[in-house]
């Protein structure tokens, strides 16, 4: 094949190795092209699903595959891993072999990695919708499709580093170092967010609980945002855009600092996923920290990005890829000081737990991620067949429309943000809440979802645009599959000399690979060691004891249907949530919650303390049809936890998983884990037969109830007194 | 053996802050004088790099 085979010329250039040709494997780059715009269309229309079910339930379909706590891990894994995914190998393998001047190290790899990627999408589509999911959100695949991707990672990791050794060019160009950044850290990260411990093929409990557990997630997706959504993306901005503008990147220097400076504070800021929760202090107090720190590499990269531009500016006026990443390089810039201002503790209070968080991960995935690829689509495209773009006006249509829906879902977003926190913390004169039914908050923000969901259809139709755009440009050209390149070989350096330490690394990709690793794991360990093995940091409270069998399956249930994508379990110690929920949650209750389920996003209100606040029977009517209970609630309904029925079957093996992370069950309890769970279940049934409702000890709504009715309420049992465990936070209520 | 060393660790936690501080510090300032110092033609042909996909380098070593 021309492709692999490399002829060598005789003709040697200055000072230099023989002359080789060889070809570019642009194959490979446009399989993943292709991924990512069907997992575009696919991961955005169940957006677009989701957002309209939030005002008009009815769209749930009163299908547990459809319902919202299903989906909305579908459409997070879809554009995250499918979309911004693909794409991003799509950049890489473009811009890594003409960086290099090498073709991928293995055409084999490039195979297993394409289609390896793509059936780890397809078992996401399959079984999310099934409800088997880990509840950690953007890991939400349950332990096999773990080992999948682990796998696939490394193989795209070997086919990387193999192209970095085989390469015709000396020196790493700076998108390099951010593509080897990545793929340690993400590999790091999914690895320590994925130790479970296997029930059955579908279901396994996160060897952490509750405070640990919270720390792990946010610590991974924090991470993941920094080094699956940002860092690979730098990198293609550091090669895509000085190639659209034709000139070298503003300042090289800037890169380098931009690079380093990024890496090694990125890992710390995790916890300000966790501020005025039952985190220690101090870790919370470190991620605020890091998070301002950040706002510095942040905006250096920005600033490099687009003072490429200066003096090109009219480019920029007619050239659609220019457009899209000047977009792009924008919505970094406002993303990434957003973030930082939303770590600090006071804006946080009010900005946690709403569409605020939303409307900012928006600006990132739609405007960075999303015009970031959009222009590098619109670029490697023609090139890769030999044409030009089939349409400048059409592509100048596709970024008005994407910026106008970007807008359009961004705004509204914000404003419901406000509004929402504004609502759940007014107070009036007599100090009771102005809003006390959560309900009436939610039903206030429906407007704004409406534009929300119109904002996404309008980038929706975009990316249709650009398809139809992308398609008539390869229909009139050519694939150039082994596009044709020569270099000279890389002569072996008898003796290094000079250049400073910094260009000495730029020759050596594995000990840059090692210092990058040891660069993130310094922030990592620190955050999370003291965690894990310092006792006090997580003060026991003796009333806090294992849930019930059956509340286990009823946990199990809930985890199921993705309830945490709605409700929080988290009561933060302000004034306002401790008037509307009760007590604010305290690290001690969570030690047996493998996951933690502290959850993301009110949508619906927190319940951590919803333990014995209504009657079984209230529970019961409101899950089989919400509006009953709550006229105008958006919740779906959830018909099926009446007909299924819940199974003793896997208790054993989950009881004796649980004892061995720690969950003190008695010896035995196996052998009568179905006696014990029909033995509750058969005192409910009672509850709601006094109630007017008959209904079977064995359905799945019976176990959730238990679960439900338990919440929150362990630290009841005893004098208050005890239950104010002393915690390094400053967990006295907050007048918020 | 790590538990017992971070159990220690626990009664001396400042010295996290510090530690921090100090790799942090350190290594920036290494960085920073690095960039200052770099080599101007080494820079330059850095940020070409890219742009001369199709043609040869010229400071390959």
């Amino acid at each position: 094949m021309a492709s692999t085979s490399i002829q060598t010329d005789e003709r040697t250039a200055h000072g230099q190795g023989p002359m080789e040709h060889f070809a570019y494997d642009n194959k490979t780059v446009l399989l993943f092209t292709i991924a990512t715009l069907v997992f575009g269309i696919i991961g955005m229309t169940v957006g677009l699903l989701m957002a309209i079910q939030l005002f008009y339930p009815v769209f749930n379909f009163e299908l547990q595959y459809t319902t919202f706590g299903r989906i909305r891990p579908l459409h997070t894994n879809a554009v995250i891993f499918a979309f911004v995914g693909n794409a991003m190998f799509a950049g890489v393998y473009y811009s890594l072999q003409r960086l290099l001047k090498a073709r991928m190290f293995s055409d084999a790899l490039s195979q297993i990695h394409f289609w390896g990627w793509q059936l780890i999408i397809l078992a996401a589509a399959i079984t999310l919708p099934l409800g088997m999911t880990t509840s950690h959100e953007y890991a939400e695949l349950e332990w096999p499709i773990d080992i999948a991707i682990t796998l696939i990672w490394v193989v795209f990791g070997i086919n990387l580093i193999g192209t970095i050794l085989k390469r015709r060019e000396r020196h790493m160009y700076v998108a390099v170092w951010f593509y080897i950044a990545t793929f340690i850290t993400v590999a790091v990260l999914h690895i320590v967010n994925s130790f479970e411990l296997p029930i059955s093929w579908t279901k396994s409990y996160y060897l952490y609980a509750g405070v640990q557990d919270a720390l792990v997630q946010w610590w991974y997706g924090h991470n993941a945002v920094a080094f699956f959504l940002t860092t690979p993306f730098l990198g293609l901005m550091y090669y895509f855009l000085p190639k659209a503008a034709q000139r070298p990147v503003y300042s090289y220097r800037l890169s380098i600092i931009h690079f380093w400076s990024l890496i090694f504070l990125y890992i710390w800021a995790g916890p300000h996923h966790l501020l005025y929760t039952s985190l220690p202090d101090w870790a919370q107090s470190l991620g605020v920290v890091f998070s301002i720190m950040l706002i510095a590499p942040s905006w250096g990269g920005m600033l490099n990005g687009l003072l490429t531009l200066r003096g090109a500016w009219d480019k920029v006026r007619v050239d659609p890829v220019l457009k899209f990443m000047v977009v792009a390089v924008t919505a970094y810039g406002m993303a990434t000081l957003e973030g930082p201002l939303l770590s600090l503790k006071n804006v946080n209070a009010i900005a946690h737990f709403t569409d605020w968080i939303v409307a900012h991960v928006h600006v990132g995935g739609l405007g960075w991620n999303g015009f970031l690829i959009f222009g590098m689509l619109y670029y490697m495209i023609p090139k890769m067949y030999g044409t030009k773009l089939y349409s400048v006006r059409l592509a100048n249509v596709h970024f008005w429309i994407g910026t106008i829906g970007i807008l359009t879902y961004a705004l509204p977003m914000y404003f419901s943000g406000f509004t929402q926190s504004l609502m759940w913390k007014e107070f009036m004169a007599d100090g009771l809440l102005r809003y006390p039914n959560f309900l009436e908050t939610t039903l206030q923000l429906l407007p704004l979802h409406m534009f929300r969901a119109l904002g996404g259809l309008l980038y929706l139709i975009g990316v249709f645009v650009m398809v139809y755009n992308l398609r008539k440009t390869a229909v009139a050209g050519h694939l150039i599959a082994n596009e044709p390149a020569q270099a000279p070989v890389l002569q072996t350096l008898v003796h290094q000399t000079g250049g400073g330490w910094h260009t000495v690394l730029e020759r050596k990709p594995i000990l840059f690979a090692s210092l990058s690793l040891v660069a993130i794991l310094i922030g990592g360990m620190v955050e999370m060691i003291p965690t894990f093995l310092i006792k006090n940091n997580i003060p026991t409270i003796s009333a806090v004891k294992p849930y019930t069998l059956l509340e286990l399956e009823g946990r199990d249930v809930y985890i199921r249907e993705g309830c945490v994508n709605c409700h929080s379990q988290m009561v933060r110690p302000f004034r306002s949530e401790a008037e509307r929920y009760g007590e604010y949650s305290k690290a001690g209750e969570f030690v047996y919650d493998h996951p933690f389920l502290w959850g993301s996003k009110r949508t619906g209100p927190d319940l951590h303390r919803i333990g014995g606040k209504y009657p079984d029977s209230w529970h019961y009517n409101h899950m089989l049809e919400p509006s009953t209970m709550s006229p105008g609630s958006v919740m779906p309904s959830y018909p099926w936890l009446f007909d299924q029925q819940w199974s003793a079957q896997d208790m054993p093996a989950k009881v004796s998983a649980m004892r061995s992370l720690g969950v003190p069950y008695a010896l035995g309890t196996e052998a009568i884990a179905g006696q014990l769970m029909s033995a509750q279940a058969n005192i409910i049934v009672k509850n709601l037969k006094e109630a007017g409702v008959n209904t079977k000890p064995e359905a799945e709504i019976i176990a959730l109830i238990a679960y439900l009715q338990r919440l929150g309420t362990d630290i009841k049992k005893q004098p208050k007194a005890d239950t104010e465990a002393p915690l390094s936070a400053d967990l006295s209520t907050t007048n918020q | 053996m790590f538990k017992h060393y971070f159990e220690r660790i626990a009664d001396q936690v400042s010295i996290y802050p510090l530690f921090s501080l100090v790799v942090f510090f350190a290594f920036f300032i290494g960085l920073l004088v690095w960039a200052y110092l770099a080599n101007k033609p080494h820079i330059a042909y850095m940020a070409n790099l890219p742009l001369s996909d199709d043609g040869l380098p010229t400071d390959n070593q």
